[in-house]
């Protein structure tokens, strides 16, 4: 392995770990309101949850770009603190966050729905309040499907492409990963350079789905 | 002694519950066929379940009163549930799942009351259905409940244990003399723990 295929791989391993650790508070705390509550709007908010899904990574890289660049409230508030985001490796690791998060919610509200609520229903009688049951119930017997959902978040991060090209660019050394990687070296005619990124890319890619079929294995067993 | 006081009416999918009842004894046996709403009316009680209008009231303590918009949280009312079948945490063992609610009980005591020593660091997955139900029990009266409500604690074990599990319940009725309410629909059971029944069916009476 070439010493810019060992830095790339290493930069797009480390990104989607950080990504992955950071989705997972938020996607934990959505994927248990949207399993466990009724309120208004709730149907709202689980299509702008899935709205990543669907939307080209393009276009929420796009969106990504404007929310975060100078022109907008956010962009120039990050700035006056000297947070600079776009054309970083903050803007990769942004992306990432952005585009696993429908698929880690939804692991983690699937996972949490699995577990008899009867359960808390008992933990409350013996006096947890919601956030002890959560921490000491719900949470360890949906661990699973959360685990499962951060190894799916994990690869999904690995692959992201389009938001990340919008947004972080491919900055050799900086913002370039594995997908960005194999895209930039075809286009500039180093397809071999491209084929080394690209049997890393599979390695990870293996692992990771393999991971994540033991985890379900695990789960549909009793 | 239980001093309780209910007055409930819980819509049942079709039929409607209605209870009307005020006990004060040490032991309120609640008989009635599968599906005449005994569980529910211990949910009730527990406040897992919320009824559609009525109070409940423990001595001078308004649980639940529609009238008054009161519905205390179950984890404020101070009612040890245990349920039919159990529902040990299966991500503790029996030890945690005795601690679990733990409030100033003596833990020591009711171990050796239940007789779960040997127990104690078992996974709940090992434990055989009587087992289960003696740590469910521990687990509620680790929390001082002001009552114990128990759901049909010999269901779930074959008829040569039964005879095992009772004495233990009888034991906590003579030593800790917390007032219980027994579900079963097993009359014999019921006269040999009950002081009082009261009667769920579609037409609800009250026997002394």
């Amino acid at each position: 392995m070439s010493a810019e295929t060992w830095t790339i791989a290493r930069f797009t391993v480390l990104m989607a770990l950080t990504a992955t650790a950071l989705v997972l508070p938020p996607a934990i705390a959505i994927g248990w309101l949207l399993a466990r509550k009724e309120f208004p709007g709730k149907a709202l908010v689980e299509t702008i949850v899935s709205l990543p899904l669907v939307l080209p990574p393009v276009a929420t890289g796009l969106l990504l770009l404007w929310l975060f660049g100078r022109h907008s409230p956010v962009g120039r508030a990050l700035d006056a603190i000297g947070i600079e985001v776009i054309f970083t490796w903050k803007a990769v690791v942004l992306s990432m966050i952005v585009i696993s998060f429908p698929l880690v919610s939804r692991s983690v509200r699937a996972g949490i729905e699995q577990v008899d609520r009867r359960y808390e229903d008992i933990a409350a009688t013996l006096g947890a309040g919601s956030f002890r049951i959560l921490r000491t119930i719900t949470l360890p017997l949906a661990s699973r499907g959360i685990a499962a959902g951060a190894v799916l978040g994990f690869s999904r991060a690995l692959g992201e492409f389009g938001a990340t090209i919008m947004v972080a660019g491919a900055i050799p050394g900086r913002t370039r990963t594995l997908a960005v990687g194999i895209y930039t070296l075809v286009e500039t005619g180093r397809e071999e350079a491209a084929w080394s990124l690209l049997l890393v890319s599979a390695l990870l890619a293996f692992g990771a789905i393999y991971v994540s079929n033991r985890l379900v294995d695990q789960k549909a067993r009793p | 002694m239980i001093d309780l006081s209910i007055d409930v009416t819980l819509r049942q999918g079709e039929f409607v519950l209605s209870v009307r009842d005020e006990a004060s004894v040490e032991v309120l046996g609640l008989f009635g066929p599968s599906g005449s709403g005994k569980t529910s009316l211990l949910e009730v009680i527990a406040g897992i379940r919320r009824p559609d209008a009525g109070e409940i009231r423990i001595g001078d303590r308004v649980l639940y009163s529609s009238v008054n918009k009161i519905d205390l949280p179950a984890r404020q009312r101070h009612i040890g549930y245990v349920p039919q079948d159990a529902l040990l945490f299966p991500n503790l063992d029996v030890n945690g799942n005795i601690r679990y609610g733990a409030r100033n009980a003596d833990f020591d005591s009711l171990v050796a009351i239940l007789d779960l020593q040997a127990l104690l660091n078992r996974r709940v997955a090992m434990l055989s259905g009587g087992e289960k139900q003696r740590v469910a029990i521990a687990r509620a009266l680790m929390t001082r409940p002001s009552i114990l409500l128990l759901d049909e604690p010999l269901a779930g074990v074959d008829r040569e244990r039964r005879d095992v599990i009772l004495p233990y319940i009888l034991r906590i009725r003579r030593e800790l003399h917390v007032p219980l309410i027994y579900v079963t629909h097993d009359e014999a059971e019921l006269n040999s723990i009950a002081d009082r029944v009261l009667r769920l069916g579609p037409q609800i009476s009250t026997t002394a």
